[in-house]
This record gives C-alpha cells, structure tokens and sequence, in this order.
C-alpha cells in the first residue's frame, strides 16, 4: 500500500464536499455575463455590498475562456458555447476586476456599492 | 501567435519550475529520470483525458465539479511534496555521501520517488489540461491559424520547459552539502503555496468562509499578471491579494510539513557524515 496518503486525503475531501454540495444558493440574485467576440457583456456589473450574488458567465465563443479575478478569488475555465456559475460576495463596496485568462485583455469590473 | 505563446507559457512555467525543483531534489537517487519522466508523462496524459471530460468535471456536483477537482489534485500534490520532505530529511545526509562519492550507487529501488513523481504528474494535469482546452479552443475555431497555433504554442513550451531547465542548473550549482536544505524549503513553500491555492479553489466553491476577502493588497507593487508575479505564485506562492483562509492553508502548512519534518525526520545535523561514511549511523532499513 504505497499510496496510502492520498486515499485518506480523498476521502475526507469526499466527506466534506458531498453534503454542501446540492444545497447550492437558491435565493440569491443572478447577474448574466456573456463572453463574445472577446468582450465582456456586459463589461461592468454592478451588484449590492454584503450580499452574495450569482454571476452566470455565458460564453458565446468558439473557444474555452477562463474567468479570472485576483480580487475576488475567482477563477473559472468556460467551455465553448457553456455557461457556469460564479458565486461572488458578501463583498464590501469597492471595484473589483476581472478579466478572461484566456485572453487577458478581455476585461470587466465588478462594481459593488 | 504571440499570444498563444504567452499563454502557453504561462501555463507551463509553473509545472516547468516545479520539475526542475524536483529534478534538484532528487539530485543522487539512481533512475530519478525514469521517476519524473513518468510523472510527467502520466501527467500529459492526464491533461488530455481532463481536457475532453471539462464539460462533464465542471457540471458535476452541483456545478462545483472543476472547483473540488483543482482543489483535490493541489492538496494531493502538497501531500506527496510533505511526504518527499519529510523522507529527505531522513536521508538527505546519506545522499549527498553517496553523491560525493563518484560513482556509487545509492541502494537501487529503495529510493521512494514515487510521491516526487505523483507531485509532478499532479502540478503537469493541472497546468496541462488548461493548455489543452486553449489550444483545443483555437484549433476547433479553424481560422486558418493553425500553424502560426502550433509555432506559438511550441514556442511557449520551449520557453515553459527554458525556465525549469534554469532552475534546475542553478540549483544544482549549489554543494551537495547544502543542496537539500535549499531544495527542501523551495519544495515547502512550494506545498504551501499550493496549499493557498487549494483553498482559493474551496473558497470559490463556498465550502470555506473567506475569513478577510483582502487581507493585503501589494499589486501596485507586483501585480499577479506579470511575470515577476507569476515565477514568485509558482515558487513560493506568492498572491497580490491573498483572502485569509489561504493565509491560514499557507502557515498551516509551513507548520504542519515542517513539524513533522522534525519530528518524523529527525534534526538532519545530527546524521549528517562529516567525512567517514564507512560507520554511518543511521543505514536505510530495509523495505524502509
């Protein structure tokens, strides 16, 4: 058994996940971020301070795009044509960017108030 | 052209770096090439079947599948970089001997690189599956930019791989004597690093509170994007505006690998053969 430490390691990653993971957040606000043509659309968003939000990234390209924020922590690889969910805040007021990993000059900003 | 350079490299400079790291570490264990060869192989591997399942690994579990998966493959990779420290510093001291001994040959099979080679496979998936879902990307878009694709994406892996290639040799210029100690803080800050990373992932999937959304924010002094920013995240895991719980993964893992270095390995002066290697304390039991 020389590969003892991962199997332990699994497995309690496996008992964390499996019961948060269905419950996801029902009630929450969703914001729709489409990825076209190397845009962001729209490419400023603005949501409420300490509230969690749903941003929905939709991309409309050919290509895989990644969703990326330093400051939000976030970072997401879209499949062509896919969208995915970003669950975003409570945040404090301020702006935060983003941008396509992809295609790093593809930018937004999230703006909170 | 230049872009998908860019891109690439990126991509691989992490995995790059972590193989010449390792590649250093290793430095004395017979068939280490074999070892790494094959985690890097594996972890290509890897990569491609990764790539063609993103669609299915980022719906599953409640949409949270690429989240939990990122943060599994980091924290097994800082398991088996703990596990790889923890073991050197049992032995470090008979390696560099056997090292400075030309020629001899450290006991074959009994070297477990297994968990260098799992590190490897894990940090290559990791990066690889990324490159491959890009270059899929623009390959699958057909716009005739084929061969100016494949030209930038070789041209990115070269200087991917450069980079790992110089890090290796710089690390190699440093006597056997105080090789492991270096290579063994650049492998802890590594799995640290790594660790704050996997937590990044957690946070994102909402299954760990934030604790502090900015705890710092140092990018106008070196931004994540550039390249300074990218080398130090690969190496020490370095985060222009770190969230608290990747601070806490971060220490905790400074802690917990180096205490159990210390505990389960013993002070490495104490093993440590100034000259006379013929009566060594501590000889490597077998199956050990």
């Amino acid at each position: 058994m020389r590969l003892t430490p991962i199997a332990p390691l699994l497995l309690m990653l496996a008992v964390i996940v499996l019961p948060v993971a269905t419950p996801a957040f029902a009630d929450e606000p969703a914001v729709t971020i489409a990825i076209r043509d190397h845009q962001f659309v729209p490419s400023e968003v603005q949501i409420r301070a300490n509230a969690k939000v749903e941003l929905i990234i939709r991309n409309e390209q050919t290509i895989a795009a990644e969703f990326e924020s330093n400051s939000l922590h976030r970072e997401k690889v879209i499949a062509p044509g896919k969208a995915a969910s970003v669950f975003v805040g409570p945040l404090k007021a301020g702006r935060y960017e983003f941008f396509d990993d992809f295609h790093p000059a593809t930018r937004g900003v999230l703006i909170v108030q | 052209m230049l872009a998908t350079a860019i891109i690439v490299f990126r991509e691989v400079l992490e995995a790059a770096l972590i193989v010449g790291i390792v590649m250093a570490a290793s430095q004395g264990v017979p068939r280490r090439g074999f070892w790494i060869g094959s985690g890097i192989a594996g972890g290509v591997l890897g990569a491609v079947v990764v790539a063609g399942f993103a669609e299915t690994l980022a719906a599953a579990m409640a949409g949270i599948g690429q989240e939990i998966f990122n943060a599994a493959i980091l924290f097994a990779a800082v398991a088996m970089l703990g596990w790889h420290n923890i073991w050197m510093r049992r032995h470090s001291s008979e390696l560099a001997a056997a090292a400075n001994r030309l020629g001899a040959a450290v006991r074959a099979g009994s070297q477990p690189l297994w968990a260098l080679a799992f590190a490897v496979g894990l940090a290559v998936l990791r990066e690889g599956s990324e490159v491959v879902l890009f270059l899929y990307g623009i390959a699958a878009a057909g716009d005739g930019s084929a061969a100016a694709m494949t030209l930038g994406g070789a041209l990115g892996l070269v200087a991917g791989v450069a980079a790992g290639v110089g890090i290796y040799f710089g690390l190699v210029h440093i006597p056997m004597r105080h090789l492991f100690a270096v290579t063994s803080w650049l492998i802890l800050l590594l799995a640290a690093g790594m660790a704050s990373q996997g937590a990044a992932f957690l946070l994102q999937a909402d299954l760990l509170p934030p604790l502090g959304q900015t705890v710092w924010d140092t990018s106008f002094l070196l931004a994540d994007q550039s390249l300074t920013g990218r080398i130090l995240h690969a190496l020490v895991g370095y985060t222009a505006q770190p969230a608290g719980i990747q601070l806490v993964f971060y220490l905790a893992t400074l802690l917990i690998i180096g205490s159990l270095m210390r505990l389960i390995g013993g002070t490495a002066r104490a093993v440590r053969p100034r000259r006379s290697t013929a009566s060594h304390p501590t000889r490597l039991q077998p199956g050990e």
